[in-house]
């Protein structure tokens, strides 16, 4: 029961994720959901802020309708993106969800401080790993409204 | 997830305005396999107090979901949302905007605001009882918090 309207065309998602392996299996899980959805990947923080302004090799960059965040990447950490995002004006309304080894208190706190949209942790499991994703794709491509440019 | 120990109580604020609505949210969230406490306030002036905490609040528990309409009396959701994004602890709480309008600029500055993410409230009761379960389940235990 799809509830959005985007006028049918694809829900952009930006995957920051610095390991592949993970990063496949996501974007595997996602693929096999029943909204249709076109998934970006970047491997860092650095490459995701470029996405969003639509530099270099990311000239033609849609605006994402949902980013899914690592918190521990080289170059540039998942809190520092997250915080450059909800600072500014326009990218904040996308909504971010972190998806991230990291079950630590502080991690935790520190991204909901930084007003991650939601947080989950990385099941190790990979059968737990796509279910985490089927939820997320199960939540926020069909339940949640999100948010028009 | 361990299936035979009760599992803890969980807080859930309800601010919504709309008697009807309050008790299909209200069923459907029991319905689900958590143990929810569910508080009801009609109006957004009571939602901020419950959330701070002050006046004959002063002993509410603090949520650990918060399901806000739009369009309330005494002080509307975006308000509402504003005051509470803007507080360095309360932020932490997960606000879910169950709303029944389609206005695009209403979820917009809903976002803007900080909402951790914004529902329509389907028409139809079984649906709308569907996505209240849905939410539940999300951000009760898919979420950390």
């Amino acid at each position: 029961m799809s509830l959005i309207s985007n006028g049918g065309r694809p829900i952009e998602i930006l995957l920051v994720e610095d390991e592949a392996e993970a990063a496949e299996t996501t974007m595997e899980a996602l693929r096999d959901g029943r909204v249709r959805n076109r998934i970006h990947w970047v491997e860092d923080g650095e490459e995701a802020i470029a996405f969003l302004r639509r530099q270099n090799r990311h000239a033609a960059a849609p605006r994402p309708d949902l980013i899914l965040l690592d918190l521990n990447m080289p170059r540039m950490n998942g809190h520092e993106v997250l915080d450059i995002i909800k600072q500014h004006p326009d990218w904040r309304r996308i909504p971010v969800v972190i998806m991230t080894s990291s079950d630590n208190e502080k991690d935790i706190l520190m991204a909901y401080d930084r007003h991650a949209n939601c947080y989950i942790t990385k099941p190790l499991d990979i059968d737990k790993f796509i279910e985490a994703v089927r939820s997320i794709e199960d939540f926020w491509l069909s339940i949640v409204r999100l948010p028009a440019a | 997830m361990s299936t035979d120990r009760k599992p803890a109580v969980v807080e859930i604020l309800l601010v919504e305005d709309s008697p009807d609505d309050a008790d299909l949210m209200s069923d459907a969230l029991k319905e689900g396999c958590l143990n929810p406490h569910i508080t009801v306030v009609d109006n957004g002036e009571d939602a901020v107090h419950f959330l701070q905490q002050q006046g004959a609040y002063a002993t509410a528990p603090r949520p650990d979901l918060v399901l806000l309409d739009l369009f309330l009396p005494r002080k509307n959701g975006h308000e509402v949302l504003a005051e509470i994004k803007r507080d360095a602890l309360l932020r932490r709480i997960p606000i879910v905007i169950l709303t029944s309008t389609d206005n695009e600029e209403a979820i917009r500055a809903a976002y803007d605001l900080h909402a951790n993410c914004c529902v329509t409230k389907p028409a139809d009761q079984e649906q709308f009882a569907q996505a209240v379960k849905k939410i539940e389940s999300f951000w009760l235990r898919v979420t950390r918090r």
